[in-house]
């Protein structure tokens, strides 16, 4: 049953009449999968965590850099070098030792997309480039996990719900732009406070989905524009002709597209 | 008397919180009797209960210090 520790560390859910000692339960009883320990991630993990997610799967292949600390506030100045899934491990297991989690210090790609999703019961998106992105949306069409999906950029964020059987982000757009067309994020750059603001969003809407209580982000896309705080609610809907979620779809497996997001595209070897 | 629950010792909220939790796992319109030891938990554990929907058969007064608090338990939510 309970611990006096659980009782008082989850007393503020537990008095929700919507949550209870039931839906606590829930949480601990719980896996999600988070891609990206890095600026969306993080208020991800440290929520889900606090929460008492009982467990959460971490996919990062990247190792903490100074840069990062502007807005990755999983990580602390002494991580710098370190792997981020052994910092966000630490960090973890120091504010709740409830909760289980697994690193997964690997590329996410489409040889271990669907084993990895299979462990887990919801997947939240916070990774920074288009291959993963797509990677991870169909990965989740494929394998009907729900997906909590986030993006920050500049000044502006976006933060939506991809339901199984309701549309994807392919729906929205069809495939990545072209190498080059988009600002890459290094050269962009982000207001670091937005990650936490786009981030709690979509921890809320895990846990949401987790408890099974109120209307998801389903079939809304939510704008913010962190300078004017204007937010706008887009309708979205599942679009029949999606390449990959559509009726006839033409994508029916997992595609590893090239990362250029900061990279020129490779010269052909000849 | 279904449950007996004895929170001396206990503050708010954790005196809601463990009644809450111990109502959880009752079924519908079985009786719940929990004592507290202070005035303040005699006061708010009932208000709180009824906020949830359950039905409040008494609060009273059983010694200098110690409160009986008697409920029954709602249907579950959803
Ligand atoms: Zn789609």
């Amino acid at each position: 049953m309970w611990t006096e520790d659980q009782i008082r560390r989850y007393s503020r859910h537990i008095v929700l009449k919507e949550v209870g000692g039931r839906g606590q339960r829930k949480l601990l009883d719980s896996s999600v999968l988070i891609v990206g320990a890095g600026g969306l991630g993080s208020p991800v993990a440290l929520y889900l965590g606090a929460a008492g997610v009982g467990r959460i799967g971490i996919v990062d292949f990247d190792q903490v850099d100074l840069s990062n600390l502007q807005r990755q506030i999983l990580h602390t100045s002494c991580d710098v070098g370190r792997p981020k899934v052994e910092s966000a491990v630490e960090r973890l297991a120091m504010l709740n030792p409830d909760v289980k989690v697994i690193p997964h210090a690997e590329p996410l790609s489409s040889a271990n997309a669907l084993a990895l999703l299979s462990q887990y019961d919801l997947v939240v998106n916070g990774s920074d480039n288009f291959p993963t992105r797509y990677l991870v949306n169909d990965a989740c069409v494929f394998s009907n996990k729900p997906l909590v999906d986030g993006s920050i950029l500049r000044f502006e964020g976006h933060v939506t719900v991809f339901l199984p059987g309701r549309g994807c982000y392919r729906c929205l757009f069809p495939a990545p732009p072209p190498p080059g067309l988009m600002p890459n994020c290094q050269e962009a750059g982000v207001l670091g406070v937005l990650c936490g603001v786009i981030g709690s969003l979509q921890g809320l809407e895990a846990l949401k989905l987790l408890l099974g209580i109120g209307e998801p982000l389903a079939g809304r896309l939510l704008w913010i524009d962190g300078l004017s705080l204007e937010i706008r609610s887009l309708k979205v809907r599942r679009d029949p002709s999606c390449p990959v979620c559509g009726d006839r779809p033409t994508v029916t497996e997992l595609i590893d597209y090239e990362n250029f997001c900061g990279l020129p595209p490779e010269a052909p070897l000849s | 008397m279904d449950e007996e629950l004895d929170l001396h010792g206990e503050i708010c909220p954790y005196t809601f919180v463990k009644s809450k939790l111990a109502l959880e796992e009752m079924a519908t319109g079985q009786i719940l009797r929990v004592v507290v030891d202070n005035p303040s938990s005699a006061e708010n554990v009932p208000r709180s209960l009824r906020n949830e929907g359950h039905e409040v058969l008494g609060v009273s007064q059983i010694a200098q210090r110690e409160w009986a608090i008697i409920v029954k338990k709602a249907p579950d939510r959803r």
